[in-house]
């Protein structure tokens, strides 16, 4: 983020690049209700995982339970929905208010801890959402929650057209990328960047990082929120394991697989992740045998992420090929 | 005489049954350099620590600027004008020097709860930033990242941070460790000019820093100011220097 302005912009054009081809996806033979659907869940995990990566990338805050604020918003769509309510102006900013609270009563505990446990401590209250919608009988329990149907927008049931619901997830994923890019390069995030790299230096000049944390902390629980919301009505189906830890993890892992760096990498990581696990499944049965090891060649080659993956592998071709070394210089 | 700009009155700190200060009082004056040496283990950086707000004293009062901070915590002294520098350096190494030093000037002017507009576009900030790596001498380095300037050159860019947070007092612990003899000529100049700007507590190792710097020295051992004077006063102190000095350190 603090890099010079030309860098940034090349490492923001893969991001961009990623999004006109999610735009034009749906003209490029991938119209299909299966491939649409795909997309749509990728979309919106990976906005769920740009949120993540505001808080581990940006402000160093590496939490195991950001799966709970997807899990709540998708769990206030179905909890209006068995109270018979659909209206998206009620259901979606009540979902996003419910996982922002969630944040905030959560973050005001976590956030006095650091390190291994603040990990700790976010996998708890993550565990913990997780029980009591396991809990809740009347919105099905274990077994989950069939929605009767997508949310409404002013009584129209334009979410049923997929092309819609396409761009809709497209344009706020778009758009919790450029905010999230914005907030990072603001005064806010530059508390946040100093006070993950040095806490000490950030108190030394006036800054106590709790309350920007609080506010980040939140703001991202708020984004969980709306992408748990989408997903509800993407999968037309919710159930516990939608809050589960490995969920969480996943989500962390799309953000470390993309690269921590740059918020546009958890775009990346998503797809990747969503993308992968549909192939291998298909072609294999025992497919995770084959995730697994990828995923771990991926960190061990890619430390930057595949965001970072452009910059890294031209390093290595000049390194390979000295005559072009001496012609750019 | 006017009124001191720090005061600590009958200051004390026990680490279990380890006394590391011990009814300590001491005033620092408008524009002076009171210099706090003593042998290792005295308690110096216990003693900065302490003034700072990184630790709280079990017993005394520590006065600034005619306010009690004694319960205030590190960051709200550090906005009421106490600028401190640490004995390890402590910059953001990610961050330009420009930036590093445009947090501080952030710090004190508006609102840091500000989330889109670009910050590093902001040139009330940045031109103060510059004006304090001037005064260092660093700005021929604003645009290189932090992390990969010398060690002198990220002593005198904590000294900037310290200047740009506009303070009334600047505690610096060893400002010169780990300096060459180059560096260490450079940052005592730098040191000079600042203190008709600043009251100055400084620990230091460096007798000949010390000597050429300070306007009052007071030596800690064993946590206890045993003596507080003028340089020449210190000098020829006969508990210093069996304390502290030795014999050669003298000639």
């Amino acid at each position: 983020m603090t890099a010079p302005f030309h860098k940034s912009l090349r490492n923001h054009a893969l991001a961009l690049v990623t999004l006109l081809a999610l735009a034009a996806a749906p003209f490029l033979g991938f119209g299909d209700g299966f491939a649409l659907s795909l997309l749509a869940r990728a979309m919106i995990l990976g906005m769920a995982a740009v949120s993540l990566s505001l808080l581990v990338g940006g402000a160093g805050l590496v939490s195991l339970g950001h799966a709970a604020t997807m899990g709540i918003g998708a769990y206030a769509v179905v909890a209006f929905d068995a109270a018979g309510i659909s209206e998206g102006l009620i259901v979606f900013p009540a979902a996003i208010a419910a996982a922002a609270v969630y944040a905030l009563m959560t973050g005001a505990v976590s956030l006095r801890t650091s390190g291994v446990h603040f990990i700790m401590i976010t996998l708890a209250f993550g565990q913990m959402a997780f029980f009591i919608t396991s809990s809740f009988s009347s919105l099905g329990g274990d077994d989950g929650y069939t929605l009767y149907a997508r949310t409404e927008w002013l009584g129209s049931r334009i979410l049923d057209n997929r092309l819609i619901f396409h761009f809709l997830c497209l344009g706020l994923l778009a758009l919790v990328w450029v905010g999230g890019t914005l907030l990072l390069g603001s005064r806010f995030g530059r508390v946040l960047r100093a006070a993950r790299e040095n806490p000490q230096r950030a108190l030394a000049v006036g800054f106590q990082p709790y309350p920007y944390r609080l506010v980040a902390y939140v703001m991202a629980g708020a984004v969980g929120g709306l992408s748990g919301a989408l997903l509800a009505n993407a999968t037309e189906f919710v159930s516990p394991a939608l809050l589960s830890w490995t969920r969480s993890g996943e989500l962390l892992f799309m953000v470390i697989l993309g690269g921590v760096g740059q918020l546009g990498g958890a775009i990346l990581g998503a797809l990747a992740i969503v993308l992968l696990e549909e192939t291998l499944s298909h072609l294999l049965v025992y497919w995770r045998l084959v995730f697994g090891p990828l995923l771990v060649l991926s960190v061990l080659f890619l430390p930057d992420g595949l965001i970072g993956a452009p910059l890294r592998l031209r390093a290595a071709f000049r390194f390979a090929s000295p005559k072009r070394r001496n012609a750019d210089a | 005489m006017p009124d001191p700009l720090l005061e600590l009155h009958g200051l004390s700190k026990n680490f279990g049954a380890l006394t590391v200060t011990s009814d300590v009082s001491l005033t620092v004056l408008p524009g002076e350099i009171h210099a706090i040496i003593g042998p290792n283990g005295a308690g110096k950086t216990t003693l900065i620590h302490q003034i700072s707000g990184t630790l709280r004293p079990d017993r005394g009062t520590i006065r600034f600027a005619g306010q009690d901070v004694t319960a205030l915590p590190f960051e709200r002294r550090a906005r009421l004008g106490l600028a401190r520098s640490f004995q390890i350096t402590s910059i953001v190494p990610g961050f330009t020097a420009l930036e590093n030093v445009a947090l501080a000037v952030q710090a004190r002017s508006g609102s840091s709860f500000r989330f889109l507009r670009p910050v590093a576009g902001e040139a009330a900030l940045n031109d103060e930033a510059r004006a304090a790596l001037d005064t260092v001498g660093l700005g021929q380095v604003a645009d290189r990242t932090a992390a990969t300037l010398s060690h002198g050159e990220k002593r005198q860019l904590e000294l900037a941070i310290a200047i740009a947070m506009n303070p009334r007092l600047l505690l610096l612990d060893e400002p010169l460790a780990g300096a060459g003899p180059e560096e260490t000529e450079r940052l005592i100049g730098i040191l000079r000019d600042l203190r008709s700007r600043y009251g100055i507590l400084l620990v230091e190792h460096d007798m000949q820093a010390v000597f050429a710097l300070a306007d009052r020295i007071s030596v800690l051992v064993y946590g206890r100011v045993i003596v507080t004077g003028t340089v020449d006063e210190i000098r020829g102190h006969p508990e210093v220097r069996t304390a502290y000095l030795g014999e050669d350190a003298l000639a």
